[in-house]
C-alpha cells in the first residue's frame, strides 16, 4: 500500500456542464497535508480556492479524484473536519454559549452535560470570548463574532480544521489581533489546518506552508512553498526578517507577475 | 470630596465669591436628599409623565379628529327624510338596545363562559361564539398549513407538484366554497369550520414555504459540517429561521379566516357575529349591520395585533 500523507487530495478535478460545454473550475489538484501542518491556499478571486475548500470539508463534490483523511476517503461533511466561515455563520437565535453548545452537543454525545458545559467555556476562554457567553451575535462585533465560530471549530476538537476566509471581512487592526488569537490557539492545540486567504502577510505570518494557485479556468497549483520562520512568530519582529521577505515576495511575484489578476489582464 | 489633595481653589482663595460679586449656588451633598432636590425629581417626573401621555394624545389625536369629521359627514349625509342609509344618530336611537347590552345572555362563571342557547343573545354572544368558530378553524389552518408549507419549502418535487394548485386555490373567495363544503359534510358546524379552514390555510402554506426556501446557505452549511440530522435540522435550524415568515402567513390567515365567519355563519344560521348580520339584514334592521359591522372592524383589527405581538414575541425568543 502506498504511503499517503494525513491529508491528502489525489487527483481533484471539477467540472461543471453549461451551455457551452463543460467548463472545467479544477484540474490535476495533488496536495499532501502532514498532521499539525498549517497550510495557506492563496490565489486571485474565482481560481476555485472556496471550491477546493468545500471539496475537503464534504460540502462539494469533486468531478474527479479524491479526498483522504487519515486513510478515510471524504465524501460528506462531518464533524471531523470544522470550518470556520467568512461570514461566521453564527444562528443568531443562540447565545454565543448555545452556538457553541450545539457543536460541543454533537461532538461529544457521550460526555455530560457539566462536562460538555465546560468544555464549552474552556474554548470561549480560548477566544477570549467568556465575557461574552450570553449574548447574542447581534449584539457583538464582527471580530467577536468570529472568535466565536473559531470558539465553535476548535471545541468540536475536529482532525482538520478549514477556515475559508476568516478575516476577509474585518478591518485591519482586528484581523491582526485575530491572526495573534489563532497562532496563540495552533501553538496549545498544533491542529491540521488549511486556510484561505488574499492577504500575503496573513499567508506568511501564519503558514507552514504556502499553497499558491493558477488562475481560472482550469485552476490549478502553481507553487508550493515552505515557510521556515521559527515559531513563536511575533509578527513585528518576524516582518524585519530576510525570510520573512523572501517568502512574501515569493508569494507577490506569483500572484502579481506570473499570474496577474485576470481583471487586471483583461483591461 | 473637600479633604481632596488635588483640589486647588477654596473658598478662602476667593474672597470675591464670599463677598457675593458672583451668585452663589446652593450645594447639594447628594442627589435626593435635599428637600428641594426630592422636590425636583418629583417635577422632572411628572413633567415626563406628561410629556408621554401628550405624545400618546398626538398619536390618536389625528384617528379620533378623523372619525369625528367622518360622523359628521355621514350624519350631514344622511340625515334627509328619504335617506336610504341610516345616519349615525339614528343607528344610536334605534339600536341602542344592541350597543348598550352587548353582553345578554353571557354568563360567567369563574373561567368558563356560557352563551344562552338560542333567543335572545347580545352582540357581544355573538362574537364570542363567531370567536370559538374561528378558533377552532383557524388552528386547523395553522396545523395544516405550517405542515404543507415545510413539506413544499424543502422538497423541489413537492413545490412543483402542489404549488400551482395552491396558487389557484387560494383565489377562490370563501363564499364560493360554501355548496361544496355543505354537499361534503352536510352538517352546518363542520363546514363552518372547514370555510374558515380553507380560507385561512393558503397565506400560512405560502409564508412557511417561502419561509423554508429563503433559509441562508450559510445555515444549512453549519448544519452540514456539525452533522446535524433531519429532527435537530428541523429544531434548531429550520424552526427558528422560519418563524419570521410563519407568523406573517399566520396573521394574514387570520385576518381572512374572521372575513370568512360571516360566509360561515350563513351556514350554520342560529347564533355568531355573521348570522346576526344576516339576520338584522333579513328584518331590515339596518342600524344593527351596521353596530355588527363596528364590532366586526374591531375585532378584527385585535386578532390581527394579537398574532402580530406573539409573533415578535417568539422571534425574540427563538
Amino acid at each position: 500500500m502506498k504511503h499517503r500523507s494525513y491529508l491528502a487530495l489525489e487527483g481533484i478535478g471539477v467540472t461543471f456542464p453549461t451551455a457551452n460545454g463543460p467548463f472545467t473550475a479544477l484540474r490535476d489538484i495533488d496536495l499532501s497535508i502532514d498532521k499539525g501542518e498549517f497550510v495557506a491556499l492563496i490565489g486571485h478571486s474565482g481560481c476555485g480556492k472556496s471550491t477546493l475548500l468545500n471539496i475537503i470539508a464534504g460540502l462539494t463534490r469533486p468531478s474527479r479524484g479524491v479526498v483522504f483523511l487519515d486513510g478515510d476517503v471524504v465524501d460528506k461533511p462531518g464533524t471531523d473536519r470544522a470550518v470556520i466561515f467568512q461570514d461566521h455563520s453564527l444562528l443568531p437565535w443562540l447565545t454565543v454559549e448555545e452556538n457553541v453548545r450545539l457543536a460541543v452537543d454533537k461532538t461529544m454525545s457521550g460526555k455530560s452535560r457539566a462536562e460538555r458545559r465546560e468544555w464549552v467555556m474552556h474554548n470561549l476562554e480560548l477566544v477570549q470570548m467568556t465575557h461574552a457567553a450570553g449574548k447574542r451575535p447581534g449584539e457583538l462585533s464582527g471580530g467577536m463574532k468570529q472568535r466565536v465560530g473559531i470558539a465553535r471549530a476548535i471545541a468540536m476538537s475536529p482532525r482538520v480544521l478549514l477556515m475559508d476566509e476568516p478575516f476577509g471581512a474585518l478591518d485591519a487592526l482586528t484581523r491582526a489581533s485575530l491572526q495573534d488569537a489563532v497562532m496563540a490557539i495552533q501553538a496549545k492545540l498544533n491542529n491540521t489546518v488549511v486556510m484561505i486567504t488574499h492577504d500575503v502577510d496573513e499567508a506568511v505570518l501564519l503558514a507552514d506552508r504556502v499553497v499558491m494557485m493558477t488562475n481560472g479556468p482550469a485552476a490549478t497549483i502553481g507553487e508550493d512553498l515552505a515557510v521556515t520562520l521559527p515559531r513563536p512568530r511575533n509578527r513585528i519582529e518576524t516582518a524585519d526578517t530576510p525570510d520573512y521577505n523572501h517568502a512574501r515576495h515569493e508569494i507577490l511575484h506569483f500572484l502579481h507577475q506570473r499570474y496577474s489578476n485576470p481583471v487586471d489582464k483583461a483591461a | 470630596m473637600s479633604s481632596s489633595p488635588v483640589r486647588i481653589a477654596s473658598a478662602k482663595d476667593a474672597p470675591s465669591a464670599k463677598e457675593g460679586l458672583l451668585p452663589q449656588a446652593e450645594i447639594i451633598p447628594y442627589p435626593g436628599a435635599h428637600p428641594a432636590a426630592a422636590e425636583m425629581k418629583k417635577r422632572i417626573d411628572f413633567a415626563r409623565h406628561v410629556g408621554k401621555l401628550r405624545d400618546a394624545a398626538l398619536a390618536v389625536l389625528p384617528t379620533l379628529l378623523m372619525i369625528a369629521a367622518l360622523l359628521m359627514v355621514w350624519e350631514m349625509a344622511c340625515s334627509g327624510e328619504g335617506s336610504s342609509l341610516p345616519a349615525p344618530s339614528k343607528v344610536w336611537t334605534e339600536s341602542r338596545e344592541v350597543i348598550l347590552h352587548p353582553l345578554k345572555g353571557v354568563e360567567m362563571d369563574g373561567i368558563g363562559i356560557k352563551i344562552q342557547d338560542g333567543g335572545d343573545v347580545g352582540i357581544a354572544g355573538h362574537v364570542l361564539t363567531s370567536l370559538k368558530r374561528v378558533a377552532v378553524g383557524f388552528s386547523l389552518s395553522a396545523l395544516f398549513g405550517i405542515g404543507l408549507g415545510i413539506l413544499i419549502g424543502q422538497s423541489k418535487f413537492a413545490y412543483r407538484a402542489l404549488d400551482p394548485l395552491f396558487q389557484i386555490l387560494r383565489t377562490v373567495p370563501p363564499l364560493a366554497w360554501l355548496p361544496l363544503s355543505l354537499a361534503i359534510f352536510q352538517q352546518a358546524q363542520p363546514s363552518a369550520i372547514f370555510l374558515i379552514f380553507i380560507t385561512a390555510i393558503w397565506p400560512v402554506i405560502l409564508n412557511t414555504a417561502a419561509g423554508v426556501q429563503n433559509i441562508p446557505t450559510t445555515y444549512r452549511n453549519v448544519a452540514k459540517v456539525l452533522a446535524l440530522n433531519p429532527l435537530e435540522y428541523f429544531l434548531k435550524i429550520m424552526l427558528p429561521a422560519t418563524v419570521p415568515h410563519m407568523f406573517t402567513g399566520l396573521r394574514i390567515g387570520v385576518g381572512m379566516s374572521w372575513l370568512a365567519i360571516v360566509a360561515a355563519e350563513m351556514v350554520q344560521g342560529g347564533t355568531g357575529i355573521g348570522f346576526f348580520i344576516w339576520d338584522s339584514y333579513n328584518s331590515s334592521l339596518l342600524t344593527d349591520t351596521i353596530v355588527a359591522l363596528v364590532w366586526i372592524g374591531v375585532i378584527g383589527f385585535a386578532l390581527d395585533r394579537i398574532v402580530g405581538w406573539i409573533g415578535r414575541r417568539i422571534a425574540r425568543q427563538a
